[in-house]
């Protein structure tokens, strides 16, 4: 668990992140999001003490970050940046193995990380281990920063705009993987990005912030639904509105008995794929599948009813 | 077949032959002399000679590699910021005064012999050195800096884990120039009776024995082609390690 509290930062006289408090319980996602410049770089640096914060406390499972010299402080979290910073000069296997090193955990202790690490992420080692980064594609390097910072097996990963570097179809792929891996280590995660998609994709609650304020800290319905104000619903965007909202649940949870014609839908899909197969298709309803049994069906009406706002 | 590297064996084995057995090239320096003069320098043994010139150019460079490398990581520490702009003066100065005024300020101190040039040979090669190291630890990639900090490496482990490694291959590119430069430079300490293939070439301008002048000449070339090249290649293969060059 993350507690911040009152935290602020001053540079040379203007204030970058004002008093800003939130809670992150265990095993969430914080996404982090505001326009460049609103201060969600210097709010995540804080928290692992890259940036010394001009007042406040963060608290880390009940004990104060200041309690710890700062590199025994970063050296229990996790923290991955865009463009990776991957050691150029070292191998793919030692640059995930960069912080057990630290830590002195013995040589085959590491080794059998670092390849439990690269399969974890779907590289295989016997292929990976030894290469440099720069024979790695973007998409590569990206998950091995993000093995790099998970491999002394941290409670929390601060991430920075991790996919801002890759292309969009990779992105996706890769926004899906980090929910798998974290799902299965329960890592807390705060996720800093300027993507709304991103943050309602990512974030089980959303911290929006403009010039250095923490405008609403909620889940992303929450945040669809009731914006705290004019800025955050700018920020969703008033035409996505029913779109975002649909995105956040599965066929699964709204399917109704019986049939329909025509190409079947997944029943873990998102509603919002759904919605967009019934209008672009003209049906009245899909069939839903589970692992291919068929298991109902999905209707337009209901959809429809879904992506309303709330009553 | 790589024409460069069997011209360079072929540089150093010629060399080699002709520092053991200097003798047996005097049939080709013949025509170069007169009135019965000798072709073979034998005032001295060539070979003792060029090994004190190597090992003078060796030692300033070392000496210099040390003083430029160790100022430079210290004025990129955030305590030694402020003192950039004076060890740069510092290093520049040193390039300025020429060798030969160096050599005379330091004979009344230090007397005649090798001293002189050393200091003369340490101060010319400071500012390629210090300005090199200057760059590359200046070139190291922020978001590697910032990852290795935001790792929990201390600010030691920073400068010897990614700093230096990544800075070596610019760094060496300092210390090759420095090297080369001070291995021809090394000749004019023989004017104050420093053991260099300066005395050779001096021996010859003063007896107008064209062939002392080329054997001279020539050792000290093919020593600097050598030195650079094989300080060159070294460069290649640290700076395709760091992943920082492509292909050369
Ligand atoms: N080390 C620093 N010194 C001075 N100003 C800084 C420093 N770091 C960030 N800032 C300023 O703080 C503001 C917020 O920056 P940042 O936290 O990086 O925002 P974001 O990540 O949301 O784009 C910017 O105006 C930036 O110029
Ligand atoms: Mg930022």
């Amino acid at each position: 668990m993350i507690e911040i509290n009152g935290l602020s930062k001053v540079f040379d006289g203007s204030t970058v992140v004002d008093t800003v408090s939130l809670t992150v319980a265990s095993g969430d996602i914080c996404a982090v999001v505001g326009t460049s410049g609103s201060g969600k770089t210097t709010l995540l640096r804080m928290i692992n003490r890259l940036v010394e914060p001009s007042a406040g406390s963060v608290l880390i499972d009940g004990r104060n970050t200041r309690d710890f010299a700062g590199y025994e402080l970063r050296r229990q979290i996790g923290y991955a940046i865009q463009g990776n910073g991957l050691f150029p000069h070292r191998t793919v296997g030692q640059n995930i193995a960069t912080v057990p090193k630290l830590l002195k955990w013995d040589r085959e202790r590491i080794s059998a990380r670092v390849d439990e690490l690269l399969t974890l992420f779907q590289l295989d080692p016997a292929q990976y281990r030894h290469r440099l980064p720069r024979e790695l594609s973007g998409g590569e390097q990206q998950r091995v920063g993000v093995a790099r910072a998970l491999a002394a097996g941290p409670n929390i990963l601060l991430m920075d705009e991790p996919f801002g570097a890759l292309d969009p179809i990779i992105r996706g792929k890769a926004q899906t993987d980090l929910l798998a891996i974290q799902r299965r280590l329960g890592t807390t995660i705060v996720l800093v990005t300027h993507d709304m998609n991103e943050a309602i994709a990512l974030g089980s609650r959303i911290a929006v912030m403009d010039k250095g304020h923490l405008l609403q800290y909620a889940t992303p319905a929450e945040i669809i639904t009731h914006p705290a104000n004019e800025f955050v619903a700018t920020l969703i965007g008033s035409g996505e509105r029913p779109f975002r909202l649909l995105s956040l649940d599965i066929v699964l949870n709204h399917i109704e008995p019986g049939d329909a014609q025509g190409e079947s839908v997944d029943a873990h899909a998102s509603l919002r794929d759904a919605y967009a197969e019934c209008l672009w298709s003209g049906r009245e309803a899909l069939p839903v599948t589970d692992k291919g049994v068929h298991i109902g069906r999905v209707t337009l009406q209901r959809l429809s009813q879904l992506a309303a706002r709330p009553q | 077949m790589n024409w460069g590297l069997v011209f360079r064996a072929a540089l150093a084995v010629v060399l080699l032959a002709f520092l053991v057995s200097p003798d047996s090239f005097a049939p080709l320096l013949q025509p170069l002399v007169k009135y019965g003069a000798p072709p073979i320098y034998h005032q001295g043994n060539l070979l003792e000679i060029t090994l004190n010139h190597l090992w003078i150019t060796f030692a300033a460079t070392l000496a210099a590699t040390i003083f430029a490398v160790g100022l430079a990581i210290l004025v990129t520490r955030p305590f030694g910021a402020e003192f950039l702009p004076l060890s740069r003066s510092i290093a520049n100065v040193g390039q300025t005064i020429p060798p030969v005024a160096v050599l005379a300020l330091a004979i009344p101190l230090l007397g005649f012999g090798t001293e002189p040039i050393l200091v003369a040979l340490f101060l010319y090669g400071l500012l390629p050195i210090f300005e090199n190291a200057l760059a590359g630890l200046a070139n190291v990639p922020r978001d590697v800096e910032e990852a290795a900090r935001g790792m929990g490496l201390t600010p030691w482990q920073r400068l010897v884990q990614i700093e230096l490694p990544l800075a070596l291959p610019v760094m060496l590119t300092g210390i090759r120039i420095a090297a080369v430069i001070s291995l021809s430079t090394a000749t004019i300490g023989s004017t104050v009776a420093a053991k260099t293939l300066g005395e050779v070439i001096i021996a010859g301008l003063t007896t107008n024995n064209t062939a002392f002048v080329l054997q001279g000449g020539l050792i000290v070339g093919a020593c600097a082609v050598l030195i650079n090249d094989g300080l060159l290649a070294l460069e290649r293969v640290l700076a395709q390690r760091t992943g920082r060059a492509q292909r050369a």
